[in-house]
């Protein structure tokens, strides 16, 4: 397989990871900091906008939308499936590390497998049908 | 309700990722570059297949957010997970994609990793 095609793809997943992390990190900061509860009127949505983190937010999500079907156009989606669920072991990091989040052994376990599961799949031919 | 916003999500889920996959494979590989992007964008804007993909992405994204209102997010996460088993037998048998013997269990180990952080 070629070496700088597979490497490619890799930075796009890290990429895509970043943009997610940092996307969801940013909207859930902003959207604790607006006061009204969000209801099926979409002038509250529109409204939510404005505040910074949440902008901020969309345009990181908007990234990881484009980078996502960037992946897509390298690599399987029975391939992108499976690798790109590694957030959820950022996630379980990031909650530990920095808001001193308690993880359950369950949730430790989860994550391993998560983990492995994911490495499992990327030593496999990224892209089959070419 | 809860099953019916469960179908809702799954249904758009597999749906916006079989068209996003077949369409970006047919548009050849994509640069992440500033231009790239730009380029991408503009192939979406071409490609009503692409622009369906994104609509069921924001259903798909919607009816989470209905069924995390209502139900707690260690039954919504594993419901959503179920779509990646689904996507993955349809990734075979209408993308053409295959599937080892390797892949298959790292998607298996994958999926009950979710189920486990979510739980």
């Amino acid at each position: 397989m070629n070496k700088s095609a597979t490497l490619k793809t890799w930075f796009v997943l890290l990429l895509f990871l970043a943009c997610k992390a940092g996307g969801n990190s940013a909207m859930a900061l902003g959207m604790k900091q607006v006061p009204e509860k969000m209801s099926m009127d979409p002038t509250l949505y529109l409204h939510a906008m404005l505040n910074p983190f949440v902008a901020m937010g969309i345009v990181a999500l908007i990234l990881a939308l484009l980078t996502r079907m960037a992946l897509l156009s390298m690599a399987d989606l029975s391939f992108v499936l499976p690798v790109t669920a590694v957030g959820y072991v950022f996630a379980v990091v990031i909650g530990k590390m920095f808001l001193h989040e308690t993880v359950t052994p369950q949730r430790w376990l989860g994550t391993m497998l998560i983990f492995g599961g994911a490495l499992l799949v990327g030593t496999t031919s990224r892209n089959t049908t070419e | 309700m809860k099953w019916l916003l469960v179908i809702v999500m799954v249904s758009a889920t597999v749906l916006s990722d079989l068209l996003q996959s077949y369409e970006m494979k047919q548009a050849g590989e994509q640069s992440v570059t500033a231009r790239g992007l730009a380029r991408l964008l503009q192939t979406i804007v071409r490609k009503r297949l692409l622009i369906l993909a994104i609509l069921g992405n924001a259903v798909s994204f919607f009816t989470f957010m209905a069924l995390v209102q209502n139900e707690p997010l260690s039954f919504a996460v594993p419901a959503s997970a179920a779509s990646f088993v689904l996507e993955t037998l349809l990734a075979k048998f209408l993308l053409h994609e295959k599937i080892g013997a390797r892949r298959a269990s790292g998607t298996l180990l994958v999926l009950a990793g979710v189920i486990l952080v979510s739980g």
